[in-house]
């Protein structure tokens, strides 16, 4: 057979050597390998990162924990329209659209928009196609944080709580919105 | 013997048995350290600093386990191998002489269990018992891949005790004698020139007898490269595959006993045990220091002891770095090399050390 590349190597078997089958040589050569190893180690050159004192940089095209953003002004930007659950290999989104009542147009941009918007980070993958779906430029996975793990299997299912960017109630003129004292409430009670 | 020098023979005894079990807990700590040193990692540094109270909390973990009997097991059975292999393990290290002897006015303390002048044997005999605590576990969990381990240490160690007996036995020729105190004090120049103090041990005067038997106690004491009755790639967990909790822990602390008394055997047998060089000049400079003439003599007895757990240390971390550096042998590899290759050289140092001694060449 001809070699695709011309990388191949010819190997051939060689009738061992005396030192060879007596195997101690290369025992004592293993022995002096692990000891630099050893040697290496103890001068603090270990490779461990340890962990909850160190952690190890993100990659910035890490995928991990999605979060839902808001516009300019504070407002929701998800318009429900379900691309990215349908976009989503895994299966791992599921919502309820509703309709914006009059005077909420300063907590939801567009007129329709998820009551209820849930990630099974379970079944999620990471793969980002939601985020590739969204017309909206509203769900993004994040390149500096992960999803915890957690005991119980339906901590995992995260809802609006988690996933949409915050914004508290006291800070709402630094980002733009102007809430009602109802509607600050309900925010708050969302939060807590 | 008198009632009181009885007595402290009994404290004695009392002490080895503590440091053995000492020694194999942190030989536990020592191996993990090593093993990621080697590997260039850390190993355990959470428990206490560095790492150090580790030992302790496997101890909790082993303890606070479920102790769990598989089915169809023979529960008696189940739990005597394990106690076997750490009684085996212990008893060995009784006659192991780990200093010569301390004086006080007319009381003299042995440090060493208990002298007899067959002290060898006693180790031999109790090292072939020892495998039967590792036979009777793995047969008693009514496991296949527990039987198959215990069929492999059987066989494993009635071959490698065979080379071992026989390198043994080019030793004895020399040494005339089978008490273990006998052979340390033999290694050594009563006086005269010091520095060939080193050379007076046997394993100058066999090398090859000493690579023999340092082979077969990695077989002996199960270690890698010939951990084969263990072999987790091949029979899940070997022996103790259906042990849990504190009898789980007894199999692997004697291993690590047993690994601490083949190392205080070897130091004994090719290391001059508590002898140690230039030990004649400490004597001299402690009894002209103005010391009294019990106090200088136990103050070099002592530093003997230190000397002894030097060697000891020093073989248990070559067997830890042994086992980090080479791989498992394969079962006919094991056995070829115990039977066609060990056996016939072990032979040859036999004969080669007759014709020595009897050319006086070596004595
Ligand atoms: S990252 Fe992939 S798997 Fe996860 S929710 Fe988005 S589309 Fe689904
Ligand atoms: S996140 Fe984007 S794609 Fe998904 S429902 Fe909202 S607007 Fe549509």
């Amino acid at each position: 057979m001809e070699s695709l590349s011309n990388r191949a190597k010819k190997l051939e078997k060689k009738p061992m050597t005396l030192a060879e089958r007596a195997y101690l040589p290369a025992i004592f050569q293993g022995l002096s390998i692990t000891m630099q190893h050893f040697f290496r180690a103890a001068t603090k050159k270990q490779i461990t990162v340890r962990y909850p004192e160190e952690t190890r940089p993100f990659s910035p095209v890490f995928r991990g924990l999605h979060v839902l953003k808001r516009d300019e002004q504070g407002r929701e930007r998800c318009t429900a329209c379900g691309l990215c659950a349908v976009a989503c290999p895994a299966e791992a989104i599921t919502m309820v659209a509703g309709e914006r009542k009059k005077g909420e147009q300063n907590l939801y941009r567009e007129e329709k928009y998820a009551v209820s918007y849930e990630i099974n980070m379970l079944r999620c993958i990471f793969c980002g196609l939601c985020e590739e779906a969204c017309p909206k430029a509203a769900i993004y996975l994040q390149a500096d944080k992960m999803a915890p793990p957690r005991y119980e299997r339906d901590e995992f299912i995260y809802g609006k709580d988690r996933l949409v960017e915050p914004v508290s109630p006291d800070n709402r003129s630094k980002r733009g919105i102007q809430l009602t004292p109802e509607q600050a409430d309900k925010l708050r009670g969302q939060l807590a | 013997m008198s009632l009181e020098s009885l007595g402290w023979q009994g404290l004695v005894v009392l002490v080895v048995f503590g440091v053995s079990l000492l020694i194999a807990t942190y030989c536990t700590y020592a191996e993990r350290v090593i093993a990621a040193f080697l590997q260039d990692r850390v190993g355990p540094d959470r428990a206490g600093p560095f790492g150090l109270a580790q030992p302790l909390a496997d101890a909790v973990k082993l303890f606070t386990k479920e102790e769990f009997f598989p089915s169809g097991a023979n529960k008696a059975l189940f739990i005597f191998g394990p106690c076997l292999a750490m009684i085996t393990a212990l008893m060995s290290s009784a006659v192991i002489p780990f200093g010569n002897f301390l004086k006080f006015g007319d009381t003299v303390v042995h440090l060493q269990g208990i002298e007899i002048n067959v002290g060898m044997l006693y180790i031999f005999g109790i090292v072939s018992l020892g495998v039967y605590g590792i036979m009777i576990g793995g047969w008693a969990s009514n496991n296949k891949f527990s039987l198959l381990g215990a069929i492999r240490a059987a066989s494993q160690n009635i071959s490698y005790e065979l080379a071992m007996g026989l390198a043994l036995i080019a030793v004895l020729m020399m040494s005339g004698s089978l008490s273990l105190r006998d052979i340390t004090l033999q290694q050594t120049h009563a006086g005269g020139w010091h520095l060939s103090d080193i050379f007076t041990w046997n394993v100058f005067k066999q090398p090859l007898g000493f690579v023999i038997f340092i082979v077969c106690a990695f077989a002996e004491t199960n270690r890698t490269p010939f951990d084969l009755p263990e072999c987790e790639t091949e029979l899940v967990g070997g022996y103790h595959t259906e042990y849990s909790s504190m009898k789980m822990g007894l199999y692997l602390f004697a291993e690590y006993v047993n690994v601490f008394v083949a190392t205080a055997v070897m130091s004994v047998l090719y290391f001059g045990g508590f002898n140690y060089p230039f030990q004649y000049e400490f004597l001299d400079f402690l009894n002209k220091a103005g010391l009294s003439a019990d106090w200088a003599h136990n103050l070099f007895v002592l530093m003997g002891v230190v000397a002894m757990f030097m060697k000891i240390f020093t073989g248990i971390f070559f067997f830890m770095w042994v086992r980090w550096t080479l791989p498992r042998f394969r079962y006919d590899q094991l056995m070829r090399l115990g039977w066609t290759i060990l056996i016939p050289l072990a032979i040859f140092n036999i004969l080669l050390t007759g014709g020595l001694i009897t050319f006086h060449v070596i004595q």
